[in-house]
């Protein structure tokens, strides 16, 4: 019942109850929940190894959760056969950690790549085109087309994996750490890639992320992971200014 | 007590291993018929392997007719058959030798490729990218690979047993003064189709072995790196294996036929 009603909250574009995930006797998420609303950035903070690459891999369909709820767009994803999920991924983003660009192609291949599996949707070859072109100036990395990828460096890389998410036109955007490894000014210049992305295509965005710097920026609300659970919620000044023990210890160690 | 426990889970282990693999076998022969069928990769693979595998199937060819017609020329010589060599080396090549031996060297290097191919792409993420994008990586990545090893190998194999052939022809040139007529018509006179056939179609599936070890190996990699050299090093061992097992069953399926 308590379900039912999640699922018809018309802002809320993913939602994740209550979910459970172990490896052996390692429990990684012991019933988190979150909500993420309609062009919200939320930021899922927590240390290294607290689980949440775990957790949104659990959101996509890439690891079964032990048990749990998880609606995106209205989908109940754990009931879903494999055909219904594939077209549901086309409305989910995914930006990898490690930029996940395929390594055998170029740079105008890695963008087409996600679209000849739906050329419904992008029509023909010169569409295609046109759409890596207009996801590649969006990303400012034009001329960058033809070099394989590893001829980009790491800031470049991050950019290419966006805009090969953008050109889905996805409706949510999953950032998996999308500043780690990179130096402060290109962090910088990601995030506000992020930012403008956002505003251009009004997506909402769930951001995975350890960097209190980037959170600080983008964050509309913020979701603290702690022990397996969402520990704490809230806007970024309203937890980085929280009197509890954990959240305040968390803060100051990761500044 | 310990012992006996360490030995039912490697059992369980082993089992579960079977169990992974026929369902990933399974899986190629379904998709290999569903839409879309992705020509241009295939393609792309079968040159991959024909052309990197080529230059190491031709000089192992040679260099084991070289040396097979080395080896049996004294012991045909002192029973006075050495007229026999032609009919004799182009039936243990054809037949046994040539598939065999050309089916191992490529678990080595189409088998290992395949596997830390797949392995890197699966710890770098890039099958998971694949697969949140609404792609479908069995059918780009492994489909392809797999039919790719099996239709190449075939023809690795013929390419293989024609150097293997001529380099023992040049033996029995130097040794024998045979001309290179006489030499291939001798061979020619003593294969049958009962020679060729089987010995072709074993070829399929020891290429069809090659390629699903492999892309299993490499598409369940896991723990990072030393996972990657892992699923190539067992991809490897587990397709020589494999091989012997299919060599065996061809040999007594085509013996069965021969009694009837």
């Amino acid at each position: 019942m308590m379900e039912q009603n999640h699922i018809e909250e018309p802002n809320v574009v993913l939602e994740v109850r209550d979910l459970h995930k172990s490896f052996g006797d390692n429990y990684v998420l012991n019933g988190f929940n979150m909500q993420l609303y309609q062009g919200e950035n939320l930021v899922i903070m927590g240390k290294s190894g607290s689980g949440k690459s775990v957790m949104i891999k659990c959101l996509v369909g890439l690891m079964e959760a032990d048990s749990g709820f998880i609606s995106v767009m209205h989908n109940d994803i754990t009931k879903l056969d494999h055909e219904s999920l594939d077209i549901l991924r086309r409305e989910i983003g995914f930006l990898f950690q490690g930029s996940a660009l395929y390594d055998s192609m170029t740079v105008r291949e890695n963008l087409k790549f996600p679209m000849r599996w739906h050329t419904k949707k992008f029509g023909g070859e010169e569409n295609q085109e046109k759409l890596v072109m207009e996801a590649l100036e969006n990303v400012g990395l034009e001329k960058a087309i033809e070099l394989m990828p590893s001829e980009l460096s790491g800031g470049m890389k991050r950019r290419i994996a966006l805009a090969r998410t953008l050109i889905m036109q996805p409706k949510i955007i999953i950032y998996d750490e999308p500043t780690s490894g990179l130096d402060p000014i290109t962090a910088k210049e990601i995030v506000i890639l992020m930012q403008k992305v956002q505003k251009q295509y009004n997506t909402s965005s769930l951001i995975i992320t350890h960097d209190v710097d980037c959170a600080r920026v983008i964050a509309d609300r913020m979701v603290l992971l702690i022990d397996g659970v969402d520990y704490a919620v809230g806007t970024f000044a309203e937890l980085s200014s929280s009197k509890d023990p954990k959240v305040k210890a968390f803060f100051k160690e990761e500044v | 007590m310990v012992k006996s426990s360490n030995i039912s889970l490697h059992v369980k282990d082993f089992l579960m291993e079977v169990g992974d693999m026929t369902y990933f076998t399974s899986r190629f022969f379904k998709e290999l018929f569903n839409k879309p069928f992705e020509f241009k990769e295939l393609l792309r693979q079968c040159y991959n392997i024909g052309n990197r595998s080529s230059l190491l199937v031709v000089i192992t060819g040679f260099i084991i007719g070289l040396v097979l017609t080395l080896q049996t020329r004294p012991t045909l010589m002192e029973f006075g058959a050495v007229s026999w060599m032609p009919s004799m080396v182009g039936i243990s090549i054809v037949r046994e030798i040539g598939p065999i031996i050309t089916a191992l060297v490529c678990a080595g290097r189409i088998g290992s490729g395949i596997g830390a191919e797949l392995g890197s792409m699966r710890v770098t993420e890039q099958i998971d990218a694949m697969e949140v994008s609404g792609a479908n990586p069995f059918k780009y990545l492994v489909v392809t690979r797999v039919l790719a090893a099996t239709l190449m190998l075939p023809i690795l194999v013929i390419v293989g047993d024609a150097v293997a052939l001529f380099g023992s022809y040049l033996v029995e040139n130097v040794k024998g003064n045979v001309s290179f007529m006489l030499y291939f018509n001798q061979v020619f006179d003593a294969l049958e189709f009962s020679d060729i056939f089987p010995a072709t179609i074993k070829t399929f599936f020891f290429g069809l072995a090659i390629g699903l070890v492999g892309c299993y190996k490499g598409y369940f990699c896991n723990k990072g790196t030393e996972g990657v050299g892992m699923a190539a090093n067992s991809a490897v061992v587990v397709t020589s294996l494999m091989l012997f097992i299919i060599d065996f069953v061809a040999v007594l399926v085509t013996d069965i036929f021969y009694d009837l």
